[in-house]
Parts: structure tokens; C-alpha cells; sequence
């Protein structure tokens, strides 16, 4: 069971108070409309799956309802590093 | 009965505390400090049990959790039956009840032994696969014969009655194990001031020390372990946890700790305790001091009552005062099992002989022995065990140098207790459950602890040190360093207690003794006691082709029950190295995964059953509910009345009354179960234009709207009534499954797409009770409830609200309505709730005021066609499948969520799945949920499916059943027949019409 520092609460919580929300840093398109089926099938379905370092998109959800993100290796289930939305990740490979 | 093995001094029993017990129904005695298995060898139960495969006698191997065949059923009453329990990790308490799991009539008196003895070549490895797979059929058959025969124990028929609990614990270092090495450990760590938490699976701490003749310090260890423990308990930064078994070692330095409180007590917990306790446990840094467990050799008949694990043969002398029998040959590779040999003679019992598979072994404890006049015999193994229920003697050969094979000729030893070692396995276990793969070295003859991305260090005979001087210096140094680690002051280079070194000679790496017959043809060399697999078993495994280890474990069933191979897999490792000339690593690594040892299901569960389990939500009417007979349903967490019946009634008999109740005078349901989320702040217009499909702009104060919410995919995923409270303030209602999930969905994209939308969110589901008042009469009777709200047709409009005062309390008032009649939803705070529901029922009297439950209020809805998210919709449906077109807009400026989505190639495609009504052509014919909708009934299996049926009812006001579903194109399809076969072979034929049953225009709401 991960412990995860919630950057909001800024303490670490147990992993139950939190719920995760799959890759992070998907950025909607600002002009859907223009976007062609191939476009909104990568933004809506394609995801990466890697063995490694992977960011992901966390919600402190029996916290204080704040999404965040996580950098994560995958096969270590190591915790790199936690950010808040609208930043970027310091830890990429 | 006498305890005719029990020595006449010595041990740490308590003599003046005797303790009856009973096993397989014959009671017995033994003292305070026994386990259970130390007392059955002291009354000489030599036979504990049947072997899985062979039904072969079985009796005690060793003192831990590495027990492979003590694993018996305890408990005295059907509510207190406990499967699998090991034996020898059970302590003895007055009135203990235990059975053997296995043996038909009995272990001691075995039938099945018989099949077995036949049976031998009649059940190689892959026994299973190769014998039960046809036909197929007879797998029940099989299985119900394998369990019955396997031993697995039996679950209790009734319900535990103790109290189990879990505990969340936090520490700054984490000790698991109190032998030499951890109490070392621990007393460092403890000295820095670091909250330490030391757990041992023992009853008391001190590990190998509490059956060691060795000195620590000048004292007896078992001496230095008293007064560590003593110097640990001063410490109010100390939690000392006994009789409790690390049993997890999980990701982020997450423990699980499996404490049996009262399990040594008695049957049952007593009055007002938890019988057993699992800890949670998040260290900042771990020490595992987990110790060693020493590995038996193989070789023929090795699995006789009286061969032991020669360690096992000292923990009984020394610490239970218990000698298992009275002539004993030792063989070993080591130095270190010589002083089994010697505890054996201390406790004045016979050494026959010390049978050393080495040529010419040098070493103290070996000239201890000699000196003691102990017979030794070098460079010569036991290759095979005399005797059935009991060893009567041995066949001892010389072997060559390396133990390939039998050099000479065979001399017969008679004797009962053969004890064997072939070297210590450090217990790594919990170092692998954290994913760290062990490294294989040649010097310790084991795996020890890789490397782990766990802030863990490692102490003791874990690393393979298995002096006791160096157990004592890692643990000091450890316990210090992980202080240290932790941001505590200690000092890593603290001198350690300190003892005597014993000078030992090399060990030799052997595992599995020759025979003078190939091993195929040799008297079964056993390796995995639990599973009997044998040395002959795995040859053939990998001669069948099976040459990774992990599928020669699989084939063979090696390391599969429930001791997990402590003691066996590592000589099976070495069995299949040698057999595909390879090294022990280039075979593989074993890998562990929690947990250690078995754990119960009440530990495991903890408070979370019964009415623990699930939170139950109620509404504040819930009393008044139950009070009038209602039947519930669940919804998520929430109980909901489903329907009221009254006497004599069927079901639905209550649904046709409360639905024409509703239609011809008034009905009330309480609604307070959906979900509502208050909004505010100044974009939040705007913000729900993005997530409803519908237009937001200009929605006036005081008034309601129905929204669809889609995804980006343009599926459907909830709906509701939203309403605009003020300017900046709105009210929006969900469905009372998806009243979390939109919540968080708001909460997403606010947060990482549009944060510069002023806008607030917070769930109001809790604090509002929601009553439905529905029926032509509505008005008349809140009309006798509210002198301040004015209830006048055109002045609160079908889709407006009003607030004011409704029985006396402040209220919110919705004209909207989900049963096509005229209809309020009144929300009032959720405590005046119950008060209101009570006041319309004292002025509804007249009117026939009925309450009606989720049922009707389903048959109601479908009359009208109105959708239930989560029902009629399942995530691969759009507005416009659903014939919602009107609900979405075109020109709003915003690209919202689910606008592109459902302008994909695939939903503007023709043929989709629509949604339409079904008119059954038999009027009473209901068509099941779920029944697949097909052109020709008569077309040959598999049919082409056209869509299925998501709502059905019976309705009493139309006088015939409405159905709604997906039917290919539906839409175009006005008039047209489709069929419904159903699983007992009939088939209801029904007509495609539109799904709105009753009052297409509108005018009963809108009166």
C-alpha cells in the first residue's frame, strides 16, 4: 500500500484516502471541433503503459478533493516525486 | 497417561502447571510452555497425520512455522473450529481440542495408507493433470474424492463468535524478529529514542537463544534475554509485540503483523478481548532479523515418524524438555548440528551415531563430541529409514567426496530418532515480497537478500552469519544504523554483547544423499513433505521437459501447500540443478509472496463484517419506512423502500395499487437519496454549459432544467434536474448511484482543464430530504402545508421553484416531475424531514395520500418514457440513440463535453442501436430485462441479435405491460414486429411504437 505525500495537505496519507485517475498531463484540445477522429481517439483512449517512470493523475479523494500528480516507476512502485496540476514533472527518466 | 518423553528437568515449562489436552478424541497432559506439538512428543504421538498423495504416516519434522505435516484442526466447539494450524506454533493451553485434518478412519489407522502403498507409481507428478482431466464431467466427482482425502482442514459451519481488529501503527523502526540479532537491534534503536515496534512470532522473545547453551556476556543467554527484554520494556518508545507473525512486507515500507492475543488462552477469547490482531504497520525503517530455518537432507524413507530437522531435535530437549525418543543417529554436512548430538547425550538419552557426509570434518564442536565419546562416522550418509509408524532403524553408506553416490557397502543402525541437516536457509522471505530477487551464495550454501528499493537493512542468520558473536555485532549495528536512518542520534560502532566464537569447519553443499539404486528405483526420497513430492519426482519433471524451475514447482505441486515449502524448496531447487547440470542460480530464484504463514480470515477481516462491512445510508424517513412495512432495495450504500405492501398482498398487487393510487389522486416517494451538488460562483453558468449537453445561458432564477451529462466519447453518463437558486447559484441533482462520480468528474475538469473558472462545488446529498409529491391531488394537499408559497397553475409553472415555508419549516419547493403528473419534489433540511413526511400524511389522509417505493416509481417513469441513467443507458449510448436529440444543443459557443464525441464516424454511422418503446401484442405478456430482440424467430441458432429490452413492467393504470430497449435502427422502425425467444423456448412477440405510453403531450403535468 503506497504512502503518498498529498502536495495540497502537504503530509503523507495512506493510500486509501486517495484514488488514481490514470495517465497524467492529457491536456483536452482547445478546439475539439477541428480535431479529426484520429485526434480525439488518442486524446480519449490511447494511453501509455510504460515500464518505468510514469506520471499520473492522483485525486485526494477522502482528502481534500484535490487532484494532483504523481511521478511513479512502475516496476519499482516507487513514488518519485508529487506536483500539483499545471506543473511539470522534475523526475522523467 | 505419562509423558513418557518428557525429561525429568530442565526447559522452560512450568511443571507446576499442568494442562489436559485432547487429540483425536484421547486426552492427554502437558504443562505451561509447551506448544502443542512439544506436548504430543512428550505422550509419544508419534503419527500426526497422513501424507496428501501417499497417505503415508507422518509425524513432527521440526519446531516453527516450517512444520510441514503438524497441521491439525483445532477447536472444541463448531463455531470455534480453526483449520491448518501448525502444531508447533501453537501454544498449549487447558481443554485445547485438536484433530488430525486427515486419515481415513483415523491418521493412525489409515486405509487410504493402503491405496497409497499401491498407489505409488500410480500417482507421479502431473498426477492431476494426466489422471482427472477426462471426461470432464467427473471433475466434481474428483474433486470432492482429492479434497477428502488431501487434508486441508474443514471451515467452521457456524459463525466465529471472537472479536478480531485491526490497528494502525506508525514506527520509526521496524524490528521483525526478537532472536540475538533483533533484541540487539531493537535495544540500539530504542536508545536513540526512535519509536521502535519488535515483532516475533514466538511466545516469548529470544528466538534460537531461549533453547542455546551458549554464553553471552559471561551469562547464560537465556539470562541476557531477560534482562534485554527488561530494558526494552523501560522504554515508553518500545511496543514489544510476541506471538505475532510478520506475515507482509507491501510497498512503501507497509507491514502486516498477524498478533494471536488470546489464541494461547483458551477456545474462545475471553469475555470483552480481541482474539487476534492484525497490524498495519508504516515504518520509516526496517531491520529484518528474520533469522534462518535449517534445511533437512533427502534421502530414502526419510519422511518415518522420528526424522526430524536436527535443530528441531534440540528446541524440544533443551526448551520443552521433551527428548522424541530415546536412540538417535544425527547426519549431517555441518559442524553445527553436532550439538544436537550433544544435547541428545546431555539430556541422558543415547547418540547411536553422528553420521558426517564429509570426509574428514575438523572442528570444536566435533572434538566436543568425540571427547563426549560419540560415535562418528565420516565421508557416509543415511540413505534409507527402516520402520512404518516409527523409525526402527537406519542404512548407513560410505559416500564419495562430493555425495554423488554410495561408494561401499551398507551397515544397519538400529535406532528411533534420525535427525538431519543440511545447512541453514536464511528466511528471506519478507525481504522478497517487496519484489527484491535473492542472490544464491556459495559460502552460505542459501539465497540471501538482494537488493531492495525498501528502506530495509538486514540482520543476523538472515545474511547468513550464523556465529552468534556475529548475530550480536549486525543486530547492534543495524539496529543503530536504521535509528540513524530514521534522523535519530546513535552511534553505528555501539559495542555489541559479545560471545564466543566456535571454530567450524567448512560445510558441504549437499542436498539430496545417493542410493545405491538409481533415484527412480530408490525407496522414496521425500522433498516437500506437505505435497509429497520426492526427489524421483522431480527427475521426471525434468527429464518430461520442465526445466524452469517455476514449472517444475507447478508440475510437481512443490512449495504449494500451506508451509510454502519452508523446508523443502531449496532442496528441490538443488534436486532439478543437478538433474539439468546446472548451478543452483542458473536454475532460478525462489521467490516468496505473502504471507509467511497462513492468516485467518477474522484477522484479515477485522471489524469490517456483519453490519461493519458496508456503510448503510438511510433517509431521515427511514423509521416512518420500516414502521409502515416497506421493502427495501439496495441503491450504492442507500436503502430505499422498493414498496409498501399491505396484508394479504403480492407484490404486485402493491405495485398496481400505489401506482394507481398516484395517477388518479396523489402518491409520495421519498427522493432524498439522489444526488445534490450545490454550485456557486460567478462562471458557473458557463461551467455547467461545458458539462451538460444542453444550453445554461440563460436559465432565469427560480427556474429548473433537465440536463444530460455525457463523456468525451458523447456516451451517456448521468442526468438530473438542475436549478438556478440565484445568479451565481445553482442546485444540481444526479442520479443516487452516480452522485460521487459527477461530483469528482466536476471536480476534474475544473481542476486541471478550466481552473480559471470561478466555481465551486460541494455535495449537499446528506443535508436535504426529498419528498415527492405526485398525483393530480398534489396541489391541493401542499396547498394545506404552505401559507407563503403561492401554488397557483400560472404562477409556479411546471419547471419553476419557490421557496418558503412547507409545515412549518423552511423549504425548497421543485415543480418538476418524473411520473407525467402534476408533481412537487419538496426539499427541506434533512432533520425536519421526517416531520414534513408526517404532516403530509395527517392532511393526505383524505386524498388517499399512498407512499409508493422505487418499483412504482420505476412503472411511472417508463409509462412516460422517461430514461434511467445506469439503466436504460450503458455507456455506449448517445443522446441522439436514446431519441434525446432535443436535449442537445448546436450553437452553444463552448465545444462541451461529449459535443465531438458523439460527432464520431461511429455515432453518425445509420444502424445504430436505438432506443423505442415495445408493445407486447399479448397486453400481458412482460417481456424479462435483458432479452435479446431478433428479426425471425425461427432463424437457426445463432440468431442475429438485435438489441435487448433495458426496462419492463406490468403497468395496472394502462392495463398492459410498456417495455423500452435497443432495437438496430429502432427509430426508423415505427410499427414493425421484432421477437423475443426466451430462454424456456418460448417467444413474445412485440411491436416497435414509442416509448412515451401515456399522455404524449404532456397534460396531466402541466395542470
Amino acid at each position: 500500500m503506497f504512502d503518498i505525500y498529498c502536495p495540497h495537505c502537504q503530509e503523507h496519507r495512506e493510500e486509501e484516502e486517495f484514488h488514481a485517475s490514470g495517465e497524467a498531463h492529457i491536456a483536452r484540445p482547445l478546439d475539439p471541433d477541428n480535431c479529426t477522429d484520429k485526434e480525439w481517439a488518442e486524446y480519449i483512449y490511447f494511453r501509455k503503459n510504460p515500464r518505468g517512470i510514469h506520471h499520473e493523475l492522483w485525486v485526494h479523494a477522502a482528502g481534500c478533493r484535490k487532484f494532483f500528480n504523481i511521478t511513479r516507476d512502475t516496476q519499482t512502485y516507487e513514488i518519485k516525486e508529487t506536483y500539483k496540476v499545471g506543473q511539470q514533472p522534475t523526475v522523467t527518466e | 497417561m505419562t509423558q513418557q518423553n518428557r525429561l525429568q528437568s530442565g526447559g522452560r515449562i512450568q511443571r507446576n502447571k499442568a494442562l489436559s489436552f485432547s487429540y483425536n478424541g484421547k486426552t492427554f497432559k502437558g504443562f505451561e510452555g509447551d506448544t502443542l506439538a512439544s506436548a504430543m512428543l512428550a505422550n509419544g504421538i508419534d503419527v500426526v497425520g497422513r501424507s496428501f498423495k501417499y497417505s503415508r504416516p507422518r509425524g513432527i519434522v521440526a519446531a516453527g512455522p516450517e512444520e510441514p505435516n503438524a497441521v491439525l484442526q483445532l477447536g472444541a466447539t463448531e463455531a470455534t473450529q480453526v483449520p491448518n494450524v501448525r502444531a508447533t506454533q501453537q501454544e498449549l493451553f487447558d481443554g485445547l481440542v485438536s484433530n488430525a485434518t486427515n486419515g481415513w478412519p483415523n491418521a493412525d489407522m489409515d486405509l487410504m495408507g493402503y491405496v497409497g502403498k499401491m498407489g505409488g507409481r500410480m500417482m507421479p507428478p502431473g498426477f492431476y493433470y494426466k489422471t482427472f482431466m477426462y471426461p470432464q464431467s467427473l471433475w466434481d466427482t474428483y474433486e470432492s474424492f482429492i479434497r477428502k482425502a488431501a487434508g486441508l482442514g474443514r471451515s467452521p459451519l457456524e459463525n466465529d463468535p471472537d472479536t478480531y481488529d485491526h490497528l494502525n501503527q506508525h514506527a520509526d523502526v521496524m524490528i521483525v524478529g526478537a532472536g540475538p540479532a533483533g533484541l540487539s537491534a531493537a535495544l540500539q534503536a530504542a536508545r536513540s529514542g526512535a519509536r521502535v515496534l519488535i515483532a516475533d512470532e514466538q511466545s516469548e522473545f529470544g528466538g534460537s537463544l531461549l533453547h542455546s547453551n551458549e554464553q553471552i556476556d559471561g551469562k547464560p543467554a537465556a539470562q541476557w534475554v531477560a534482562e534485554t527484554v527488561a530494558e526494552l520494556s523501560s522504554f515508553n518508545n518500545v511496543i514489544m509485540l510476541p506471538r505475532s507473525t510478520v506475515n507482509g512486507y507491501h510497498d512503501h515500507n507497509f507491514l502486516t503483523i498477524h498478533q494471536r492475543c488470546t489464541d494461547h488462552i483458551s477456545d474462545r477469547a475471553p469475555e470483552g478481548q480481541v482474539r487476534q490482531r492484525l497490524h498495519r504497520v508504516r515504518a520509516k525503517w526496517v531491520v529484518l532479523a528474520s533469522g534462518a530455518h535449517e534445511r533437512p537432507l533427502v534421502f530414502g524413507h526419510n519422511d518415518v515418524p522420528g526424522v526430524m530437522v536436527a535443530s528441531a531435535v534440540s528446541i524440544y530437549v533443551n526448551r520443552y524438555a521433551v527428548a522424541p525418543g530415546k536412540e538417535l543417529v544425527l547426519m549431517t554436512t555441518n559442524d553445527g548440528a553436532y550439538q544436537t548430538a550433544l544435547d541428545w547425550a546431555n539430556a541422558g538419552r543415547k547418540v547411536i551415531a553422528i553420521v558426517d557426509t564429509r570426509a574428514n570434518p575438523q572442528g570444536e564442536l566435533i572434538e566436543k563430541a568425540r571427547t563426549a565419546g560419540l560415535k562418528v562416522i565420516t565421508g557416509s550418509a543415511v540413505i534409507d529409514v527402516q520402520g512404518s509408524k516409527r523409525v526402527t532403524g537406519v542404512s548407513v553408506a560410505p559416500i564419495d567426496a562430493d555425495g554423488g553416490r554410495v561408494t561401499g557397502s551398507i551397515d544397519r543402525l538400529s535406532c528411533d530418532t534420525v535427525a538431519s541437516s543440511g545447512g541453514w536457509s536464511p528466511v528471506i522471505h519478507l525481504s522478497c515480497h517487496t519484489g527484491s530477487r535473492p542472490v544464491w551464495n556459495d559460502d552460505v550454501i542459501g539465497f540471501l537478500p538482494g537488493e531492495t528499493v525498501q528502506r530495509q537493512l538486514t540482520a543476523g542468520s538472515i545474511n547468513g552469519e550464523f556465529n552468534l558473536k556475529g548475530c550480536l555485532e549486525q543486530g547492534t549495528r543495524m539496529g543503530a544504523q536504521a535509528a540513524v536512518n530514521a534522523g535519530f542520534e546513535a552511534n553505528v560502532d555501539a559495542p555489541a554483547a559479545t560471545a564466543a566464537v566456535i571454530a567450524q569447519g567448512p560445510a558441504m553443499a549437499l542436498f539430496h544423499i545417493p542410493h545405491n539404486k538409481p533415484t527412480s528405483r530408490a525407496p522414496k526420497q521425500f522433498v516437500d513433505f506437505q505435497n509429497d513430492v520426492t526427489a524421483a519426482g522431480i527427475e521426471l519433471a525434468t527429464r518430461e521437459g520442465f526445466e524452469s524451475i517455476e514449472h517444475v514447482k507447478r508440475y510437481t505441486a512443490m512449495g504449494f501447500g500451506t508451509d510454502q515449502g519452508k523446508l523443502g524448496n531449496i532442496n528441490g531447487m538443488a534436486i532439478a540443478a543437478k538433474s539439468l547440470n546446472k548451478t543452483i542460480p542458473e536454475t532460478g530464484t525462489t521467490i516468496f509472496r505473502p504471507n509467511y504463514t497462513p492468516i485467518t480470515f477474522g484477522a484479515i477481516a477485522g471489524r469490517h463484517c456483519g453490519e461493519l462491512f458496508d456503510p448503510k445510508r438511510y433517509s431521515s424517513m427511514h423509521k416512518w419506512h420500516v414502521e409502515n412495512g416497506a421493502k427495501f432495495e439496495d441503491v450504492g450504500q442507500w436503502k430505499r423502500p422498493w414498496y409498501f405492501p399491505q396484508a394479504g398482498e403480492s407484490m404486485q398487487d402493491a405495485l398496481n395499487r400505489e401506482c394507481l393510487a398516484t395517477r388518479e389522486s396523489v402518491g409520495i416517494l421519498d427522493a432524498s437519496t439522489l444526488g445534490k451538488i450545490d454550485i456557486q460562483g460567478k462562471d458557473c453558468r458557463e461551467f455547467l454549459a461545458r458539462v451538460y449537453t444542453n444550453a445554461w445561458a440563460k436559465l432565469p432564477v427560480g427556474k429548473c432544467r433537465y440536463g444530460l451529462m455525457c463523456g468525451e466519447d458523447g456516451m451517456v453518463f448521468d442526468d438530473g434536474v438542475t436549478s438556478c437558486l440565484g445568479e451565481n447559484h445553482f442546485l444540481m441533482t444526479t442520479t443516487t448511484g452516480g452522485a460521487a462520480r459527477v461530483l469528482t468528474w466536476l471536480e476534474l475538469y475544473h481542476q486541471t482543464e478550466w481552473p480559471e473558472l470561478e466555481v465551486y462545488f460541494n455535495t449537499v446529498t446528506d443535508q436535504w430530504s426529498t419528498l415527492t409529491v405526485s398525483g393530480p391531488n398534489s396541489r391541493k394537499l401542499l396547498a394545506e402545508l404552505t401559507d407563503d408559497i403561492d401554488l397557483d397553475r400560472d404562477n409556479f409553472k411546471f419547471m419553476d421553484w419557490r421557496e418558503g415555508t412547507m409545515a412549518g419549516v423552511p423549504a425548497r419547493v421543485f415543480r418538476i416531475s418524473f411520473t407525467g403528473e402534476l408533481s412537487y419534489e419538496i426539499n427541506v433540511q434533512a432533520n425536519y424531514g421526517l416531520h414534513v413526511w408526517e404532516k403530509l400524511f395527517e392532511a393526505g389522509a383524505k386524498y388517499n395520500l399512498t407512499p409508493y417505493g422505487t418499483e412504482t416509481m420505476h412503472i411511472l417513469r417508463a409509462e412516460k418514457g422517461f430514461i434511467i441513467a445506469g439503466q436504460d443507458t450503458d455507456g455506449s449510448v448517445h443522446p441522439y440513440d436514446l431519441g434525446m436529440g432535443w436535449c442537445v444543443a448546436q450553437k452553444k459557443p463552448f465545444s462541451y463535453i461529449g459535443k465531438r464525441g458523439m460527432a464520431r464516424e461511429d455515432c453518425v454511422r445509420d444502424n445504430r442501436k436505438q432506443l423505442v418503446g415495445l408493445k407486447t401484442k399479448d397486453p400481458q405478456a412482460v417481456i424479462p430485462e435483458g432479452a435479446q430482440a431478433v428479426k425471425d424467430p425461427n432463424q437457426p441458432i445463432p440468431m442475429t441479435m438485435l438489441g435487448h429490452v433495458t426496462s419492463s413492467y406490468y403497468s395496472a393504470f394502462l392495463g398492459h405491460s410498456v417495455a423500452m430497449g435497443f432495437v438496430r435502427d429502432g427509430l426508423s422502425r415505427m410499427g414493425e414486429t421484432v421477437y423475443y425467444p426466451l430462454a424456456d423456448g418460448s417467444v413474445i412477440e412485440a411491436e416497435i411504437c414509442s416509448p412515451i405510453f401515456l399522455d404524449p403531450k404532456g397534460e396531466r403535468q402541466n395542470v
